[in-house]
């Protein structure tokens, strides 16, 4: 696959572009939504606040490209310009006199890694209990819930994912002790005084719901339902049903005493609102999926799907993606029935493949647990190739958080959330260079300045150190 | 595919092989104490054990040989610090044995019974190249949690190398809040179970005298002992710099404790202390978050900078996953090869890598001599790799335990293969094996 060259607007772009300011894209999309239907309450209460920081028009020449989309260039440019990727191509892509252009030679460019599952900032560091803000286990479907609310941005772990792990955008979500944990967000990964200043600006919404073993263990141990997965579904179910008739009063144009639960699910039935489901065991995935066709709704992706293996097929057929660990298991009953293959086998089948980290630490590493999927894919003769292997870290993630439009793939018009590495990123050698989020640079590991440091850092051992 | 099948099902029930004498040829042969990878190399194991192994070796006559056809061929994966063989399903607590937080005992707990060779963890982490493994307790009610053993993890039923191999202690918050709330109290309770142990140790009558009022059973009274007189090293759990300090500290008043530093996330503030107390530390390289305040200072370059300032650094995977996933040692490991070339930052070559994953920890915990590298004399661990060992997802194609070859095949494999094509076929998927 080769990519095509967008040159028109380059000279234009790159007259202005030395102190740009980028496009303004901020909560456009609530405002437009809102002016088509004036709708009787406002569904954008806490807009982003997220401006691009100012880049320099950047280009990168002589590198080998994974453009996100499964294309591959080896010997390639990459121009930035205006936050956004203003073209990309071989060694012949004209750029600009008098701009910033990186040497390549050894090293490979990317987009952003997309971590569709994360706890950053709702389950921060240090993990103490005052901190401890992901699972509002008060009552097993809780949809009135929002994450941003409890996302501490001066969490240190989101500029251990930007330096180390090429992070550019990521979903925070409740957790999963609940059946409907409530809404999720996506960030951009950028420090904030505010999570305001984080939201990615038009992202929708998710809602988090969740599987198995954790809401039975929560509420049964409470001596409440649901104590069983049927208990699980019933629960479910029962919401759901409520969700409808509100969701038909308020399309009917009817009065309806505002309800925050309510307004998510039906957010989720009118399809405003994205499904990303923790579910491990295949069976379960299937249920799931005939719970959504009776109340007409769709699942995005079910999150750890540690079985997705089984019912590849049957994920494929439905659009569902499926996002997933490498290898982690046994930690659970549910995890028990891991295999290695899981991410290559739901490649195979031709479903929608995401690798996810659920974790601190191994958002920091996600183009490593993608290798080793990969690795364990060609042992049984599924040969897939790196710039297909990187779809499953930036565009998959970007289509099922409905983003990818915007970011998730170097192609021109798109966000300038990109990485360089310092080799080739499934290399347990390698280590992200420098990143830039909508074009900005916000990590180099050749400048100390160019490094993030929390208020929570500040003032403490190994404050600014490398990480 | 059918064929496939039935070969992994073979391996699956076919008997553990005797100790065979074997010569692995023309290998990249990596002896694993640091030194740097022989091209063309040959190790010869017989009786269970390496007679030889370098450049130019002969092959004694009628030793089968094996071709490693220029591949990585090294000593096995010494876990440095595990639970495996101790749980299946962390979350089954009846398959789960880690730790005991309602015994009335602590020191003297011994793991060795409560082992599991037959745990699917077992052969997950033997078929990724870990073939012997520290193992410690996770906790008792009291401080000291007990026991630890070394082990292999061979597809046999003995799998205990060295029972009592050591003692495990947390200090820190995770000790401060079995001592009854405080660091003071963690030192003061350490301090006064050894001195009973002591006591005991002189007069074995003392401890009946104590009645009710004892702080620890015989059990644990002869077991702090081993540890107060230097037989059994003494594993810390320990993060933050000063209580580092603070736990080298503890030879002053008990001069033989054999100490192993673990954790250590705030280690590199304090290097030098570290590193003239001749003290090995166990630590988990990847550890960069303020998790705690403990561990304020986390860097994934504390391994390295440990390592600059001379002290005996072991890598392990023991803050992700313990018991299920000894196998990322090779990309921890890998990662800090990675790390030295980072701006800043501070990491190991490739032969320093391996051999904290293979030597160093047995060094550690005192049994270089006979397990952890290639040397003769050591335990025939022996594994060929389909790559670079230290990459991401190379696997071995072949493992021997003290000269006996292992079956690879995990019980994960058999659902891989299962649901390879994942839609039903004649049959159920019962029936598919």
């Amino acid at each position: 696959m080769r990519l095509s060259i967008a040159a028109l607007p380059l000279l234009a772009l790159a007259a202005c572009a030395a102190t740009e300011g980028g496009p303004k894209p901020a909560s456009d999309k609530p405002a437009a939504a809102a002016a088509e239907k004036p709708a009787k309450f406002n569904k954008d209460p806490y807009p982003s606040t997220y401006k691009p920081y100012p880049g320099q028009v950047t280009a990168v020449r002589n590198v080998t490209i994974f453009d996100g989309e499964g294309g591959r260039i080896e010997n390639g440019t990459v121009l930035l310009a205006n936050g956004k990727v203003e073209a990309i191509g071989g060694p012949d892509t004209p750029i600009p006199a008098d701009i910033a252009v990186y040497d390549g030679t050894g090293k490979f460019l990317t987009p952003g890694v997309i971590d569709i599952h994360s706890h950053l900032g709702d389950y921060p560091s240090p993990s103490v209990d005052a901190h401890s803000d992901g699972n509002e286990a008060t009552a097993p479907t809780t949809p009135e819930v929002w994450s941003e609310h409890s996302v501490w941005p001066q969490d240190p772990g989101f500029s251990r994912a930007l330096a180390n792990g090429g992070v550019t955008a990521l979903q925070i979500l409740p957790g999963s002790a609940n059946l409907m944990g409530g809404r999720s967000i996506t960030l951009k990964n950028v420090p904030s005084r505010t999570v305001q200043g984080m939201k990615f600006p038009g992202a929708p919404y998710g809602l988090k719901m969740a599987c198995g073993e954790n809401p039975k263990r929560v509420y049964g141990g409470k001596g409440r339902m649901p104590s069983t997965r049927m208990g699980n579904f019933a629960v479910n179910r029962a919401t759901w049903q409520k969700a409808a008739a509100y969701k038909k009063k308020m399309d009917e144009g009817k009065a309806v005493d505002r309800d925050l639960a309510m307004e998510t699910l039906a957010g989720v039935l009118s399809g405003e609102i994205l499904v990303h489901n923790h579910c491990y065991r295949a069976d379960e995935m299937a249920l799931v999926i005939d719970m959504s066709k009776e109340f007409g709704y769709k699942v995005s992706t079910f999150h750890h799907a540690v079985e997705a293996y089984k019912i590849a097929d049957i994920l494929a057929k439905e659009g569902i993606c499926a996002a997933m660990w490498a290898d982690w298991w046994g930690f659970k009953m549910e995890a028990y029935d891991s295999v290695n293959e899981n991410i290559p086998l739901v490649y195979k089948a031709g479903a929608c493949t995401i690798v996810h980290s659920d974790d601190a630490n191994q958002i920091q590493r996600l183009n490593q647990e993608a290798a080793k999927a990969r690795a364990a894919g060609r042992r049984i003769g599924i040969d897939v190739s790196d710039e297909v292997a990187w779809t499953w870290l930036s565009y998959n993630p970007a289509k099922a958080l409905g983003i990818a439009d915007r970011t998730g793939s170097l192609k021109p018009g798109k966000m300038a959330d990109v990485v360089l590495w310092n080799g080739n990123p499934f290399s347990a050698y390698t280590r992200p260079e420098k990143v830039w989020i909508d074009g900005a640079l916000m990590f180099d590991a050749n400048d100390p300045k160019r490094r993030p440091v929390s208020d929570f850092e500040l003032g403490q051992p190994g404050e600014g150190d490398v990480k | 595919m059918m064929r496939a099948l039935l070969l992994s099902a073979a391996a699956l029930i076919a008997a553990p092989a005797a100790a065979q004498d074997v010569a692995i040829v023309n290998a990249k042969l990596v002896i694993g104490d640091g030194s740097a990878p022989i091209e063309g190399g040959t190790v010869v194991v017989r009786g269970g054990k390496v007679v030889a192994a370098g450049a130019g070796v002969a092959v004694p006559a009628g030793v089968e040989r094996v071709n490693a056809q220029g591949r990585y061929v090294t000593p096995g994966i010494v876990a440095a610090f595990s639970r495996v063989g101790l749980t299946e399903v962390d979350a089954v607590s009846g398959t789960n044995d880690r730790s005991a937080p309602r015994t009335r005992f602590s020191a003297g707990l011994d793991i060795a019974p409560a082992l599991n060779p037959m745990g699917s963890p077992v052969a997950v982490n033997r078929a990724s190249g870990v073939t012997r493994a520290i193992v410690a307790p996770g906790g008792s009610s009291n401080l000291f949690a007990g026991q630890g053993a070394v082990v292999d993890l061979a597809d046999d039923m003995d799998m205990v190398t060295r029972p009592r191999a050591l003692q495990y202690v947390a200090f820190g918050e995770d000790g401060a809040s079995k001592a009854g709330g405080s660091r003071a109290a963690t030192f003061l309770l350490f301090r006064e179970q050894l001195l009973a142990a002591r006591s005991y140790a002189r007069n074995p009558a003392t401890l009946a005298e104590w009645g009710n009022d004892a702080m620890i059973q015989r059990a644990d009274a002869d077991a702090l002992v081993r540890v107060i007189n230097g037989t059994t090293p003494l594993f810390v759990r320990v993060d933050r710099a000063a209580d580092i300090v603070n736990v080298l500290k503890l030879r002053q008043e008990f001069p033989a404790l054999k100490l192993v530093l673990v954790g250590v996330t705030e280690g590199w503030l304090v290097a030098r202390e570290i590193a003239a107390a001749k003290v090995p530390v166990l630590v988990s390289p990847l550890t960069d978050l303020p998790s705690s305040f403990e561990q304020l200072g986390a860097t994934q370059s504390n391994a390295g900078r440990l390592k600059a300032a001379g002290v005996e650094v072991s890598v392990g995977v023991f803050d992700d996953d313990d018991a299920h996933k000894m196998g990322y040692a090779t990309q921890y490991a890998g990662n800090l090869v990675g790390l030295a070339r980072v701006p800043g930052a501070s990491g190991m070559t490739w032969d320093q890598a391996f051999a904290a994953i293979s030597s160093v920890p047995a060094r550690a915990v005192g049994m270089d001599g006979s397990i952890g590298s290639l040397r003769p004399g050591r335990a025939g661990d022996v594994v060929i790799w389909d790559n670079d060992p230290l990459e991401l997802g190379s696997r071995p194609t072949a493992i021997w335990i003290d000269g006996k070859a292992q079956s690879l095949t995990t019980r994960q494999d058999r659902l891989r293969d299962r649901y390879r094509v994942p839609q039903e076929g004649a049959l159920p998927k019962a029936y598919d094996r």
